[in-house]
């Protein structure tokens, strides 16, 4: 039964099922952050983002979903999923401390490239969590993504699949 | 190691007696570099002569005994003082005495047991040589002849597939079968990867040979890992249902045989790590260990058997009515 030649043939498989091969994937998941807008007045002003969520994932309550979310809501986001799960959380975008004190030459944190640049900041941020496994499991993601408002003095726990 | 220096006033050659037909194998040294020995296996005579040769003839040499020692040994780099021979034996060639003249001695080792392949590794070594000393009063002068063996295993009786299903639940589950759990150095793993659910985005696939080489026991157990090889078996992402196959040649990476818990002090085993990236670099992995092992060379003495099954690539049924494929066109 020695052979000097190894059979290198392939392994027998099965044929894949056609509405597998040319159907939607069962991994679509994307999230945009866009239309930035400056709500407020004077000192008390703040920046919001429309966050909108299409999937097909079934731990998305929501397959569509749009909410708007302002910097300190994603800061919360980071430091609940930091304490809460074993994920390693990518950084957010800057605070940009230095850009909220006077006399500027510019419009601070309400300057367009730099609300631009922390758009993008933050739309990577939320694509790199969004897609963790572990993270998908914490009620904090969901409620970020989908519900209405961040309700800080929420109870943590993990969302569980029937 | 021979211990040239000022005042040696002999000088000891050791030479076999088949050196002329042996065969010489290759193995690297600690530092890296690469040298030829002669090749024994176990339980193989070892034989030869011992020249001593008087530096300066007509001045006596006096000395307490001529002996010459096979030795096989385990050297712990962490430890270097101790050396753990596991093999010992020792054959006097000369009464002590006087030389007035360059002497040669023969010597035999009958059926020496050598039962552990020569290794050379990151934190441990072992090693067999021929050591002849001309023992003295306040030196003794003394040469070393370092082989090397190799240990041999038939084809196992059992080999079984390795086949399992792993995964993340509700993320991605994959079924993996690699075609064998015991590979020779120069076999080819066949396997597969067949994707039952996928629901992360997934941007290639690698397979890593990995080798760890386990000195210590107890608490004192240190592994030291070494990524052998790396080869991308997918580039893209998989759907449900598709089946990525693997061919990887084990002939072209530089390995050994498992090894394990060689005269309790060290292990080398080899794994196969699957590695799927996503899009996020993230990185899911499954190892799973083989065992290698060392085929002796034998010529086949059918040749029409070996070619047939190099003409057959893909599904196609073993036919053993099929001619050879012996002609090549050529278009040009």
């Amino acid at each position: 039964m020695a052979e000097a030649i190894a059979d290198t043939r392939r392994l027998f498989t099965k044929p894949q099922n056609l509405n597998d091969a040319y159907g939607p994937p069962s991994n679509f998941l994307e999230i945009d952050v866009s239309n930035p807008e400056t709500i407020g007045v004077g000192r008390g002003r703040y920046t919001t983002y429309e966050v909108r969520l299409k999937t097909n994932l079934p731990i998305f309550k929501l397959k569509e979903s749009c909410v708007r979310r302002r910097y300190s809501d994603f800061e919360w986001l980071r430091a609940e999923l930091e304490r809460e799960s074993k994920v390693v959380v990518p950084p957010l975008p800057g605070k940009a401390l230095f850009r909220q004190l006077p006399f500027r030459g510019d419009d601070g944190i309400f300057d367009d490239s730099f609300i631009e640049e922390r758009r993008q900041g933050l739309e990577q941020f939320l694509n790199k969590v969004a897609g963790h496994p572990l993270a998908q499991n914490e009620r904090c993601l969901h409620m970020f993504l989908q519900d209405e408002s961040v309700d800080k003095s929420y109870t943590p726990s993990k969302i569980r699949q029937a | 190691m021979s211990f040239f220096g000022f005042g040696q006033s002999a000088e000891i050659d050791i030479i076999l007696n088949d050196a002329e037909t042996r065969k010489k194998a290759e193995h690297k040294s600690e530092d890296g570099r690469k040298d030829k020995y002669f090749l024994f296996y176990d339980g193989e005579t070892v034989s030869g002569k011992v020249n001593v040769t008087l530096k300066y003839p007509g001045k006596r040499l006096e000395h307490n005994g001529i002996k010459i020692e096979f030795i096989g040994q385990i050297e712990l780099y962490y430890d270097r003082g101790n050396h753990h021979e596991f093999v010992s034996l020792v054959k006097d060639l000369a009464r002590p005495g006087e030389l007035t003249q360059s002497q040669t001695y023969d010597f035999e080792f009958t059926h020496v047991e050598k039962p552990y392949e020569s290794y050379t590794g990151q934190n441990v070594k072992l090693r067999y040589f021929l050591r002849a000393t001309v023992s003295r009063r306040l030196n003794d002068i003394s040469k070393e002849l370092d082989i090397v063996v190799h240990t041999l295993s038939t084809y196992p009786e059992l080999n079984s597939s390795i086949k399992m299903e792993v995964g993340i639940e509700d993320c991605l589950h994959i079924e993996f079968e690699y075609n064998k759990s015991k590979y020779h150095l120069k076999d080819v793993i066949v396997g597969k990867i067949y994707f039952l659910l996928v629901r992360i985005k997934i941007r290639h696939m690698e397979i890593d040979i990995i080798k760890r080489e386990t000195t210590g026991t107890g608490p004192n157990v240190y592994h030291e890992n070494d990524t052998i090889a790396k080869y991308e078996i997918m580039d893209g992402a998989p759907v449900r249902g598709e089946s990525i196959p693997i061919r990887l040649f084990l002939a072209g990476y530089e390995m050994t045989p498992t090894m394990r818990d060689i005269n309790k002090k060290f292990s080398v085993r080899y794994y196969l790590n699957l590695v799927l990236i996503d899009e996020e670099e993230r990185r899911y992995f499954k190892q799973q260990e083989i065992t290698l092992w060392r085929k002796g060379d034998v010529m086949r003495k059918s040749m029409s058997h070996q070619a047939a099954i190099a003409s057959q690539r893909f599904e196609a049924p073993y036919n053993p009515e099929k001619p050879p494929n012996q002609n090549s066109e050529d278009d040009s």
